[in-house]
């Protein structure tokens, strides 16, 4: 999401994209819009309609078919006509592009945000993750996969909540 | 049928992923508990992702309108051209550990060269697929460690898994003339750059899970050039049957 709305003559059509792009949310996370998850990774305005560019979390995320389709239904709620849908694969979406206001959002719906920065985990293992519940870091993994390929299972030994933690890739 | 090199290449990546991966996905709903059957469904799903990108890549390059599902529903098995390793039966637990152990160890070293790939896309796809790679080869190390320093019970069948499996290793590290020319171009990876780390990752893995590695005897091959082993046929008849039984089929 590096586009800004710009003054020229499409700057009121792009800002109308973008607004209608940022609004969809993750089918199996619907607290969290495509924005703040950082799947959204482009807008602009090309012949008269919208081009967005949208990038898998993981190279198998059957939620990628759904959130193409409801852009463009979000686009052509708001007026454009035959939006186009990209999807691109490089550069490699990373856990490090989640929005804060996305973290926040997840702990409150009950799901433990990425902590730390992909490239540190790679080299240290997993930072403390801390219980979206209680917010003790006594926690566990009980599973290093979850309910969908971005999150795993772990448990809470101060409260003894188990919860879902999004990987931090 | 005459394949370009890149196509020939290209194919081979997705058809190791497929078959991989649908052969994981076998276990859902029979693994030995939930989570391990959540593990391997998501194992599953990365491997068959790949082979989604790969595909419409492969589909792409040949420009003959093929697309990802005519290339995986639509060819028999002379035209795969997945490693034997893959297409091996799941066995017992044990088995689909060592087979998902030794791909994974491979294929993260490779997807993390291939990502270094001067082929946009290919290195696009493998710089995906070495985050989820990373993850295969810790979760099938840790359960190897599991079993092979178990019960006697587990250790003996995690042995025998090895020893089975390693004469499917040697096709790992094959080349033959379609990878050599797009080597020297920089597009496809030298497997033989990777033989250290692979082996690296192996022993301190055998190691720490009590087990032997075997000597390098002789090793199966084949699969590369489309002639596979019995188990294919079957895994085809299952994976394919929609699309024969009711061509064109969608959801």
């Amino acid at each position: 999401m590096s586009v800004a709305p710009t003054i020229t003559a499409d700057g009121e059509l792009l800002e109308r994209a973008r607004k209608a792009a940022a609004s969809v949310v993750d089918p199996e996370i619907p607290v969290l819009s495509i924005a703040d998850l950082g799947v959204l990774r482009d807008v602009r305005i090309v012949d008269g309609t919208a081009e967005v560019t949208i990038t898998p979390t993981y190279s198998g995320c059957p939620a990628m078919n759904l959130i193409a389709l409801n852009v463009e239904l979000a686009l052509e709620e708001v007026g454009f006509v035959m939006p186009r849908i990209k999807t691109v694969l490089s550069p490699a979406w990373t856990t490090d592009w989640m929005t804060e206001k996305g973290k926040a959002t997840l702990r409150k719906y009950g799901i433990a945000p990425p902590a730390g920065k992909a490239s540190r985990r790679a080299l240290f293992g997993e930072d403390e993750v801390a219980c979206p519940r209680c917010a003790s870091t006594d926690t566990m993994r009980i599973s290093e996969f979850g309910s969908t390929s971005c999150k795993a299972l772990w448990r809470c030994r101060a409260c003894a909540e188990p919860f879902d933690y999004f990987k931090c890739i | 049928m005459i394949e370009t090199p890149l196509f020939a290449y290209t194919l081979r990546l997705a058809d190791n992923a497929l078959i991989l991966g649908h052969r994981v996905s076998e276990w859902v709903g029979h693994a030995p508990v939930l989570e391990e059957d959540l593990a391997l469904g998501n194992l599953a799903l990365d491997l068959i992702g790949q082979a989604r990108s790969f595909y419409t890549y492969a589909g792409e390059i040949e420009g003959k309108g093929r697309d990802e599902d005519a290339l995986a529903y639509l060819r028999d098995a002379g035209a795969y051209r997945n490693i034997l390793l893959v297409e091996q039966p799941n066995g017992d637990f044990a088995q689909t550990i060592i087979r998902h152990l030794l791909y994974s160890a491979f294929a993260h070293p490779y997807f993390e060269a291939l990502s270094r790939s001067t082929d946009e896309t290919l290195a696009a796809i493998a710089a995906k697929a070495v985050k989820e790679m990373a993850y295969h080869i810790r979760h099938t190390a840790e359960w190897a460690i599991r079993l092979g320093d178990g019960t006697d019970e587990s250790h003996r069948r995690t042995q025998y898994a090895v020893d089975e499996l390693w004469p499917f290793t040697g096709e790992l590290f094959e080349t033959d003339q379609v990878e050599r020319a797009l080597i020297d171009a920089g597009i496809a990876v030298d497997p033989a750059s990777v033989r250290a780390r692979w082996s690296k990752t192996l022993d301190e893995v055998f190691n720490e899970a009590a087990l032997v590695r075997p000597r390098d005897g002789y090793m199966q091959s084949g699969g590369r050039s489309g002639r596979h082993t019995e188990h294919l046929g079957y895994i085809l008849t299952e994976l394919q049957f929609l699309q024969r039984a009711y061509p064109g089929a969608k959801w």
